[in-house]
């Protein structure tokens, strides 16, 4: 592992403590493609965690693995002080290709999770469109996926996963698959949410700006098989304009430097 | 459609066709074409007859038990081949065989294992619909984007759950269009089962027509049974219509 000269927003140490913790995860697939190898790590209460790499390290593996949705080779995912050993109301995902229902209305879409617990038609409806509305897409209750764009279909991907009212927010590169423009407004949007949820968010992305601008702390992983190489805690006041944290100087610097590190993993 | 810079109604082929069909008619070119006037005039007086009404009765009933197996046995054979690998593989080719098999060929073992009766027939028509059924039914789960199903499982899916309220509504539009083909070819299965037959439903009176030579009865029965088949195909069709627009929406 190649560590070039350090700062101090980077710190290596990386305790397993927090809401979410990684304990020696590892994970191979059945072609014996190792994905992830002894992954420790801590995701702290109310903050947003990126896992950041490049392509093939593993993160999305990751992400799945603590969701429940896959199982790790060795290791476990501790949630709340208890042991993963599959999906759990605590956690909620929110999907790189939005996995919307698409003969089902944004209202039940974005109900969908509270129809699985079995919570009655009327009070989940009433659940959804306070979501609906809090994703600026009020008005849009009875539409079906394909009536809308990919970032108001990202946008009730969010409030699918906000209204089961997890714990957790677990995000696959939820930015990836819609426009530059939508996905700066959806950052700065995910930025306001974290400020008023009080949620803990895992986000992946390849992104490197990206990841500086919304995280509190970034994970550098390997390449293939996913280790970590870092964990950076950003230390960037969120809470600001987003034009000033764009050309905030410590962003910007933090950004070069993530980038000199991982282009030591390019060929 | 459209001709000369103008627009044509659809009803114009059916029009053209109805008319040619009256001048070869009335000329008595052909022995077998009798105008199609006198074809409607046959088909007004057979419906009225007792001995119709009783076939057309036996006829719907067997198509109807002979369907409703299909889909019963069908959908859940194409699930089962959809979602676990060993199915397929010990399922599969046979499917695909029977699918565009001659099925005809099949129907005196039916006869001689279901007897003379209506069962042989119920049987025949399933055997011509259940495989396309399976083999749609199967495309559309194996299609079923996976992460519809990991988003159903992250909030905490059951089993049931993912089989109720993700697969089959998923792959609607592929079952759909398997059912249409599967109708389609239950007509052919009913039409031909009793023409084997041959002593009871449709195909005893069609038997009783070509033999006697009634050929106005006879062309009335089939074009009876021709808007019958388009029209129970349409019907699905439009029900297929109806679930078309997130058949191109899944990724």
């Amino acid at each position: 592992m190649k560590t070039s000269g350090t700062t101090d927003p980077v710190e290596t140490a990386t305790k397993p403590d927090g809401i979410v913790q990684a304990r020696g995860i590892s994970k191979t697939y059945d072609g014996g493609i190792q994905a992830l190898e002894g992954i420790d790590l801590g995701f702290p209460k109310g903050e947003l965690t990126t896992l950041l790499g490049p392509s093939g390290c593993g993160k999305t593996t990751l992400l799945k693995i603590i969701a429940g949705l896959l199982e790790p080779s060795a290791g476990t995912i501790i949630v709340n002080g208890r042991a993963v050993t599959g999906p759990g109301p605590e956690r909620a995902f929110v999907f790189q290709d939005f996995a919307l229902m698409p003969w089902a209305s944004v209202l039940r879409n974005v109900a969908f999770g509270l129809e699985l617990r079995g919570v009655p038609r009327h009070e989940r409806h009433v659940i959804a469109r306070s979501h609906i509305a809090k994703v600026g897409l009020a008005g849009f209750e009875e539409r079906y996926p394909h009536e809308l764009s990919g970032g108001m279909r990202q946008r009730v991907g969010l409030a699918r996963a906000l209204a089961v009212d997890a714990e957790v927010l677990l995000m696959d590169e939820p930015f990836s698959a819609v426009d530059e423009q939508t996905r700066r407004k959806f950052q700065e949007d995910l930025l306001h949410l974290i400020q008023s949820e009080n949620k803990t968010f895992i986000f992946v992305t390849h992104s490197i700006e990206e990841a500086v601008y919304v995280s509190d702390q970034v994970v550098l992983l390997t390449p293939r098989p996913g280790a970590v190489s870092r964990v950076i805690r950003t230390g960037l006041d969120h809470g600001g304009s987003p034009e000033e944290l764009r050309r905030n100087k410590r962003y910007l610097d933090m950004v070069e430097e993530i980038w000199q590190m991982l282009r030591g993993y390019l060929v | 459609m459209r001709a000369f810079g103008r627009d044509i109604p659809i009803m114009f082929a059916l029009v053209f066709w109805a008319l040619a069909w009256e001048i070869v008619g009335r000329a008595e070119l052909v022995f077998l074409v009798p105008p199609f006037t006198h074809v409607l005039a046959a088909l007004a007086e057979m419906v009225q007859t007792g001995k119709f009404q009783d076939a057309t009765l036996l006829t719907f009933e067997s198509f109807a038990l002979g369907m409703g197996l299909a889909l019963l046995l069908g959908i859940p054979l194409g699930v089962l081949m959809g979602r676990v690998e060993a199915a397929e593989k010990l399922l599969g080719t046979w499917v695909n065989v029977f699918v565009s098999a001659p099925l005809t060929a099949l129907v005196p073992v039916i006869m001689i294992l279901f007897g003379l009766g209506q069962t042989t027939i119920v049987v025949t028509v399933m055997l011509f619909a259940v495989w396309i059924i399976v083999l749609d039914t199967q495309a559309g789960i194996k299609h079923v984007n996976p992460s519809l199903l990991e988003m159903a499982r992250s909030f905490g899916a059951s089993r049931l759950d993912l089989y109720a309220r993700i697969l089959l509504l998923a792959a609607l539009p592929e079952i759909l269009a398997g059912v249409r083909l599967g109708i389609i070819r239950a007509v052919k299965g009913v039409v031909i089962g009793q023409l084997l037959v041959s002593i009871i439903g449709y195909g005893e009176l069609f038997e009783l027509y070509s033999r006697n030579f009634l050929m106005e009865q006879f062309w009335a029965l089939t074009i009876l049974l021709f808007a019958f088949a388009m029209l129970a195909a349409e019907l699905v069709g439009w029900a297929e219509r109806k679930v078309e627009f997130y058949a191109g929406a899944r990724g």
